[in-house]
């Protein structure tokens, strides 16, 4: 098993603690995994990404060409990234905000209205929980309980009451995929 | 008479101190430098330091001061002695850390160091040489450097307009909350002589009962460099260094 | 404190492996990308634990100076910095070295010149290998391409150190500072003591007792003839240090037909290139010199012997190239790809760069 994800969006939608989660989620089920912020020649335009590599074996390269799967969450980082998702690949998209849709019919597009499901849920900080729970179903690399575990390590423990609703988010984001 | 005969028990009142070696020292005839030396190795002699004594040498005049006493010595690159005392004297809270610097090496190219080991109190002994000049390279402008002063890069005199104002350095560590003492002395005359020892001999006992940072100036001659007779110097000194440095006490939070 | 699996960015991975070497001392002045060095030193307060001395300096010129009177005192202390603040300590770096006192520095490489940029980059690979401060001297740099060997390096570069006596620098960049990856850290060893110190390290100032003569730290000599020998001593040192220390990772060489040289994490940048060449039938291998310096000359040589070409890789305009020409002379031709100012090429753009300049027709 080997799934390379690219997380983008703007600076302050939790991009970075989105995939530092999953990076911690997949140490808690004894994968291999690099967590690679926002560099490289895809680092301009005020977004902040991160990539992210979950591996049975040894990784190589912590920067990437194109990936298995993308998670996006603005309209720049749709432009950027949707040519560079593997034919067969996933990309996973919040359609809000954005004004030209994905296009590609070779790869598996998902729309989850996260934006919307946060508004509803009443808790900003949960969007990009969501997000994390809509990639978990359709990419089940990790098992949701070990992705709560890895919460706990990748929140400073002054948050830890908020696990619950992180939790509840990605449990809801799973529901919105399906 | 021999030397033997001459120096019976109990007549002998002066003698070389023990820590300082017999190597012939490279200072000029005059320089307060010797003194000091003499000082130093007699403090740490009379206080049982011999073996928790660390030196740092500066760059300047007393760059070889480490071939004088014969006590554990580092050399500094310039300006940074208080950079290697306070890694020493952290890393080594059981030694007293001393550095022995001039005024260029220390309140020019060495402030910030300076400046810093005294505000964070490190348990140290800094000594300036204050002449006013440096003497090493051949007697060009130092930041105490006194206005009218002519020097090799003041020619015809320094002048505040040019060259700013001599640097009060001790007044300004002074100002410091981790200086503990802070004391301007000198070494011209034997009672000036027995009061810079009585100072120096303080703040080697404040770094040793980690009182904070000792910071002794010793207003100094370079009669090479200001091209006077030693005994002018001296005079000079007196007459023009002391009324812009004058000695005493600045502070001490040890009393 | 027992070895464990964490995850943790590189120089987070330097911070804690320091405490667990039996690291004496730390000092550092904060400049981005390596600033979790410093903050995780003082979160961890090591002085409460090991009794390791971390301290923010003034400045790197401080910092640096300070690890000057850290090792003249016979401890192991280090300090961390990115290029620019780098080059600020060069000067401190030259004594250290002319005074025969180990030491470790971490350079997290950020683009320049000046300034520059906060992202990644390898431009200060002629700076590191080639002296950097002022006089003849070499300092033993280690190049990780990994949050582990950020980790490893620690004690590696402590340990060669104080084996020849000389600074060894681990030279990162931002890509292995920034990252995170899983690091096993090495069980808690424990410090060296003062009677150790005073043993094994019979030059350091530890105040002099009556059974030796006073120890003198110093880097001047005026008597031109004693400062040739001491140089002499130095060079020794170094050709030591050349035989016997060179490091260097060989992956997919033995079928080689072309053959990449990269370090730190660009050589990783390079093998997933290398993964996708040999899917379309291009047989590529890679070296990636571990020890900058000592170089791996004769190693890349011996490799090169078999192949059509070789294409270096680095995050600056061609530093190390100069090594791989010095190394393979005009037997083979010698190509450099190069990203600057903060970019990191993606894989694709390796491949792309190793087709052109070899002409490579894939199946």
């Amino acid at each position: 098993m080997k799934d390379e994800i690219i997380i983008a969006g703007f600076g302050g939608q939790g991009v970075l603690s989105m995939g530092k989660i999953l990076a911690y989620a997949a140490l808690e089920n004894d994968q291999e995994v690099t967590w690679m912020p926002s560099y490289g020649p895809e680092q301009r335009g005020g977004t902040a990404n991160v990539t992210v590599i979950l591996s049975d074996e040894p990784i190589s390269s912590p920067v990437l060409s194109e990936y298995d799967t993308a998670v996006i969450l603005n309209q720049q980082s749709l432009d950027k990234f949707e040519s560079r998702v593997k034919p067969g690949g996933v990309l996973i998209y919040d359609p809000y905000d954005i004004h030209h849709a994905p296009t590609r019919t070779d790869i598996d597009v998902v729309a989850v209205p996260a934006m919307e499901a946060t508004i509803a849920m009443g808790q900003a900080k949960a969007y990009n929980m969501i997000l994390l729970g809509a990639l978990l179903a359709k990419r089940p690399d990790v098992p949701v309980e070990a992705v709560v575990r890895g919460l706990k390590k990748a929140l400073p423990e002054r948050h830890h009451h908020l696990i619950p609703v992180n939790e509840q988010a990605i449990r809801k984001g799973m529901e919105l995929v399906g | 008479m021999t030397r033997e005969e001459i120096i019976q028990n109990g007549t002998k009142v002066y003698s070389r101190p023990r820590l300082l070696n017999k190597n012939n020292m490279h200072y000029c005839p005059g320089c307060s430098h010797g003194v000091v030396h003499k000082l130093v190795a007699e403090i740490i002699d009379e206080m049982g330091l011999e073996h928790d004594a660390i030196g740092i040498a500066p760059v300047g005049c007393a760059v070889f001061a480490y071939n004088y006493i014969d006590i554990d010595w580092a050399e500094a690159a310039h300006g940074r002695a208080p950079a290697l005392a306070t890694a020493i004297s952290r890393l080594r809270p059981d030694k007293v850390v001393f550095t022995y610097q001039g005024d260029g090496d220390l309140a020019a190219i060495g402030s910030a160091e300076t400046i810093h080991a005294c505000t964070r109190g490190e348990n140290i002994v800094i000594i300036m040489i204050n002449n006013g000049i440096y003497g090493m390279t051949g007697g060009q402008m130092s930041p105490c450097t006194l206005e009218g002063a002519k020097t090799a890069t003041t020619p015809y005199g320094r002048r505040h307009d040019l060259n700013g104002f001599p640097l009060k350095v001790a007044d300004v560590v002074s100002l410091l909350d981790g200086t503990c003492y802070v004391t301007r002395q000198a070494v011209h005359t034997p009672g000036a002589v027995r009061k810079a020892k009585a100072a120096l001999k303080k703040a080697f006992k404040n770094a040793q009962e980690k009182k904070g940072t000792s910071f002794v100036e010793i207003v100094s001659t370079c009669n090479s460099g200001w091209k006077m007779s030693p005994e002018k110097s001296n005079k000079w000194m007196e007459e023009n260094m002391f009324a812009h440095y004058p000695l005493g006490d600045l502070k001490d939070t040890t009393k | 404190m027992k070895a464990e699996v964490k995850l943790m960015k590189g120089n987070e991975a330097i911070a804690r492996a320091a405490i667990r070497y039996g690291a004496d001392g730390y000092f550092g002045y904060p400049i981005t990308p390596q600033s979790e060095v410093l903050e995780t030193l003082e979160a961890e307060m090591p002085w409460e634990t090991t009794g390791m001395v971390v301290l923010q300096a003034e400045s790197e010129v401080a910092s640096i100076n300070m690890v000057y009177g850290g090792a003249a005192a016979g401890k192991a202390v280090m300090t961390s910095s990115s290029s620019p603040g780098v080059s600020l300590m060069q000067e401190g770096i030259s004594y250290l070295a002319a005074s025969e006192l180990p030491a470790l520095i971490v350079n997290v490489m950020r683009g320049g010149p000046g300034l520059g940029t906060i992202q990644p980059s390898q431009a200060d690979y002629f700076q590191a290998t080639k002296g950097g401060g002022h006089g003849d001297y070499h300092i033993i740099v280690l190049a990780p391409s990994t949050v582990q060997e950020m980790a490893d390096f620690v004690a590696l570069g402590f340990d060669l150190a104080f084996k020849y006596r000389t600074p060894a620098m681990i030279m990162a960049d931002g890509v292995v500072g920034q990252m995170m990856e899983k690091v096993v850290l090495p069980e808690q060893r424990p410090r060296r003591t003062n009677e150790q110190i005073a043993r094994e390290c019979p030059w350091a100032l530890t105040g002099k007792p009556d059974s030796r003569k006073p120890n003198i730290i110093t880097s001047l000599e005026l008597d031109s003839a004693i400062m040739e020998k001491n140089n002499e001593r130095f060079q020794e040192t170094y050709r030591r240090i050349q035989e016997n220390e060179v490091r260097y990772e060989e992956r997919f060489t033995d079928d080689a037909e072309y053959l990449i040289v990269a370090f730190g994490s660009v050589a990783r940048i390079c093998l997933k290139a290398i993964e996708d060449a040999r899917k379309k039938g291009i047989k590529v291998g890679l070296i990636r010199p571990i020890t900058l310096w000592p170089f791996p000359y004769k190693e890349i040589a011996r490799v090169a012997e078999h192949t059509k070409g070789i294409l270096c890789v680095e995050l600056n305009a061609g530093q190390m190239v100069e090594d791989v020409r010095l190394a393979v002379g005009d037997k083979v031709p010698v190509r450099h790809f190069g990203r600057m100012g903060g970019i990191v090429p993606a894989p694709q753009e390796v491949l792309d760069a190793l087709e052109h300049d070899f002409h490579i027709n894939s199946l």
